[in-house]
């Protein structure tokens, strides 16, 4: 394993830090009464906010009109485990840079990626079970209606068009895997001494 | 010295002309028609979700409030209860906010409300805080600019119709007050025929702190018992003075209107505040026995405090010399204006076709040389001749109001021929004249008493409207017109209706102001003594024949909704907390035979509505202010059980929740 790679791979594990600085996803829903730009929800790797410190209180209230859930952060139990899974991969970074084997790189974007899908499939069924598991009893139903936001793109829930996209951490967590998988490639293509 | 009366009786024949002329117009097509009408659309026009330029704050006058409206487009946003109860805002009915109300005399629930002074730095206006005076009860109010709530009034002791009032220094280290009708010092039980004797004038000068706002009595001046009228405090060159107009120097109590106008010259008072703020601080003036009202909105507990203070500091000038001097003046001067620089002082005599205009340079001069003329009470009157620094010659009839603009002019309100006439200040040229509908009383320039006006309009404010409006019958609107400054010639674009009485409006940039707007008061700051900061602490506690409830409200819901244990002879307090932090999501409390008004809460607030059920039933209270989707249900009920029952007390909110 080169040198160039194994900086590569320090450089992969300072990149996962940055998924913790900025939120991974935002969702947004515009309203006309809602002038200020929509209400905005951010999902980070380890919490939820919204726009201001009362968004996320504001999409409760509204939500409950049509019986869904409350988005309560302290409840959702994978924003305690997500910061943990990605400090792991952090290390696991090092630790191929540390013991130079090559082929320990594949296996660790390989991880990554999964974990990646993992996570993305997780905020599905997430989606999902809000929009869906509606309480019977909520004032407004609109039949056959269902309110799930979408994963990602665009898509009307009644009077809202809410808009879902990744956010700056998504990019990290992206360039990350980027890195290392250049890392791998120059490591077996442009770099065949030993091994 | 009559050529004032000649021309006045010129006027009244002129009057009736104009008069008749309007009467033909009318009977033609409606009252005089704009010319030019498209163009002047085009520049008061705002589209649809579009912000004014200004805002322009308007005495409601007789009502009490003050009114916001946007400039160009004259619309009303809001009006603001300051000496007048709001049953809409429950201001003056919540028990936060009836203290506010509180004077010497009890509570009072009505004032005469005339002169909106928007707070300055530097002479120049910065929006911080909307100063205004009550005139019958004497007393002043301020208003925070950034919740357009009245937050403090304070009551001046020694005052009889706070006229002069309330009018800043430039750095808005004091605001003023005088007397416009002097009053026995003390009072006492004596006869108005005794007017020169007893009676007596204060001006007040009441220290504002620079980061609160709140108001402190410092001192007030004793005088010889005139009218003072008006007031302007110098800036530039002349701060550390204030200037006040007078009439009655003659002293009369009685019919006023021949009494008080006999006099050719009247003063203009000059006051050198800060040589008394010395003279006080140096242990000057006398503590004078008072009983008078402070009234403090505590921002953190949302709810106003009444304080009785029980002296006041009396400076009398004929006992401290070197600070106060008289300006002989023509003819009951009424406004009081100083000129951007400082340099001029503008008095309106109203009964004149001329313009005095006095030299604060030459005033030092004539005080220096000692160009005095005599003395009245103890108090030098300088010499005319010698601080006088020119004359705005047959400008109209009746002068009262001047304001600048930014670029050296003056206008100036001319009451009796109704028109607003421009001038340029040093040469004291009359440069335009434009007529008003009807008989103008205070004007305003945006800016156009500090020290850096912004110009562009000026709005007359007129005290009659006739036929400018769809007749609504006998009692008409009031009413505002707005002009174009910003060309040679001054262009009528805008009449607007307004409510009251405007007597002075100011203007300021929106964007001074819109920025700082207030959107909800925080959840977690609201430190009210009866606070429920969550459902789950909503109560009932019963405290004797007092009945407290503890109730929250939020989108579509009051906690509890649902209360018994009340009885006949109760006094029920609800204290309801609004748990909203959302934008523009206020919530209204009413309930059923409430003697005093509805509640309207404000996100993250707490408001008090005192109800004494008079009969037994179940009682339905409601949410008034249309808050959601759920609002019709919004809704809930009290139990009233006869007096002497035993009832227990028991509150819910949900089906699940009801008690067995």
């Amino acid at each position: 394993m080169s040198t160039f790679s194994r900086i590569l791979f320090v450089i992969a594990a300072l990149l996962v830090g940055g998924i913790f600085l900025y939120p991974i996803w935002f969702i947004k829903l515009d309203a006309p009464q809602f002038p200020e730009g929509g209400l905005v929800m951010y999902i980070w790797v380890n919490k939820i906010t919204g726009y201001t410190e009362h968004t996320l209180n504001n999409i409760n209230i509204l939500n409950h009109y049509i019986g869904m859930k409350k988005i309560e952060p302290d409840s959702i139990p994978e924003l305690k485990i997500i910061p943990v899974v990605l400090m792991v991969i952090a290390a696991l970074a090092l630790l191929v840079a540390g013991l130079k084997k090559r082929s320990l790189m594949i296996v660790w974007v390989a991880l990554f990626i999964i974990a990646g899908a993992v996570g993305i499939y997780d905020f599905y069924t997430w989606l999902y079970d809000y929009g869906h598991n509606l309480d019977p009893r909520a004032p407004i139903k609109v039949p056959g209606m269902s309110y799930q936001p979408p994963l990602l793109g665009v898509k009307w829930l009644l009077n809202f068009r809410a808009v879902s996209l990744p956010y700056a951490g998504s990019l990290f967590a992206a360039l990350s895997i980027l890195t290392g998988m250049i890392a791998i490639v120059y490591d077996y293509f442009f770099h065949r001494k030993k091994e | 010295m009559n050529i004032n009366y000649r021309l006045l009786l010129l006027a009244f024949p002129l009057l009736a002309f104009f008069s008749s002329c309007s009467e033909y117009a009318a009977t033609k097509s409606g009252p005089q028609a704009l010319s030019g009408a498209t163009d002047a659309a085009s520049r008061t026009y705002v589209p649809p979700g579009s912000y004014d330029e200004f805002y322009l704050f308007t005495s409601g006058g007789f009502s009490g409030q003050v009114g916001v409206y946007g400039l160009p487009s004259g619309r009303l946003f809001r009006y603001i209860p300051v000496f007048s109860v709001d049953p809409e805002k429950a201001y003056g009915f919540a028990e936060e906010t009836k203290p506010l109300l509180n004077t010497s005399h009890g509570f009072i629930p009505w004032d005469d409300a005339h002169h909106p002074k928007i707070s300055q730095t530097d002479g120049i206006a910065d929006g911080r805080w909307l100063f205004i005076n009550g005139n019958n009860t004497p007393r002043i109010a301020r208003i925070d600019l950034t919740t357009f709530e009245t937050v403090e009034t304070i009551e001046v002791p020694l005052s009889g119709g706070n006229h002069s009032s309330p009018y800043l220094t430039q750095g808005t280290e004091y605001v003023i007050a005088g007397t416009r009708f002097s009053v026995p010092i003390p009072q006492t039980d004596a006869s108005s025929k005794d007017f020169a004797d007893k009676f007596k004038g204060t001006l007040s000068f009441i220290k504002v702190d620079p980061k609160t706002g709140e108001m402190k009595i410092h001192f007030q001046v004793l005088m010889p018992g005139f009218d003072y009228d008006l007031s302007a405090s110098g800036k530039g060159v002349s701060h550390g003075w204030t200037f006040f107009t007078s009439y009655n120097t003659e002293q009369q109590g009685t019919l006023k209107e021949i009494e008080a106008s006999q006099n050719d010259k009247d003063y203009v008072v000059a006051i050198n505040w800060q040589k008394a703020a010395e003279l006080v601080d140096g242990g000057a003036g006398e503590d004078m026995p008072v009983t008078y009202y402070h009234n403090l909105m505590d921002e953190s507990t949302q709810t106003a405090k009444s304080e009785v203070i029980k002296t006041v500091k009396v400076l009398d000038p004929s006992k401290h010399k070197g600070f106060v001097y008289f300006l002989p003046t023509p003819k009951s001067p009424h406004g009081m204006d100083v000129d951007p620089s400082g340099e001029y002082i503008v008095a309106g005599g109203k009964l004149s076709a001329d313009l005095a205009v006095h030299s604060f340079s030459k005033m030092l001069k004539a005080i220096e040389n000692k160009a005095i003329e005599t003395e009245v009470y103890g108090i030098p009157v300088l010499k005319y001749e010698e601080v006088l620094g020119g004359t705005v010659k047959q400008g109209g009839l009746g002068p009262l109001h001047t304001e600048f603009d930014d670029a050296g002019n003056g206008y100036t309100s001319y009451f009796i021929s109704s028109e607003i006439v421009k001038w340029k200040v040093g040469t004291w040229e009359v440069l335009d004249r434009i007529p008003t509908y009807y008989s103008i009383g205070h004007l305003c320039v945006p800016g156009g008493d500090t020290r850096k006006p912004w110009g562009k309009y000026v709005i007359a404010l007129n005290k009659i409207t006739k036929d400018r409006y769809l007749p609504t019958g006998p009692e008409l609107t009031q009413s505002a017109q707005l002009y174009d400054i910003t060309g040679e010639k001054m262009k009528l674009l805008l009449d607007f209706p307004t409510i009251g009485e405007p007597h002075y409006a100011q203007a300021i940039p929106a964007n001074i102001l819109m920025d700082k707007s207030k959107k909800v008061y925080r959840l977690d700051e609201n430190n009210h003594p009866h606070v429920t900061k969550s459902e789950d602490q909503a109560k009932v506690v019963r405290k004797g024949n007092e009945v407290h409830v503890y109730m929250t409200t939020i989108r579509s819901h009051f906690t509890p909704d649902n209360i018994e244990g009340v009885k006949v002879g109760d006094e029920v307090y609800f204290h309801v907390t609004n748990l909203e932090q959302d934008w523009d999501v206020p919530h209204g409390f009413a309930v059923l035979g409430a003697q005093n008004s509805e509640l309207l809460i404000m996100p993250g607030v707490t408001r008090t509505l005192k109800w004494e059920p008079k009969f037994v039933g179940n009682f339905p209270m409601y949410c008034t202010d249309f808050c959601s989707a759920l609002h019709q249900e919004m809704q809930g009920y009290v139990r009233v059980s006869p007096a002497g029952s035993n009832t227990p007390i028991k509150y819910w909110t949900g089906v699940d929740n009801a008690p067995l």
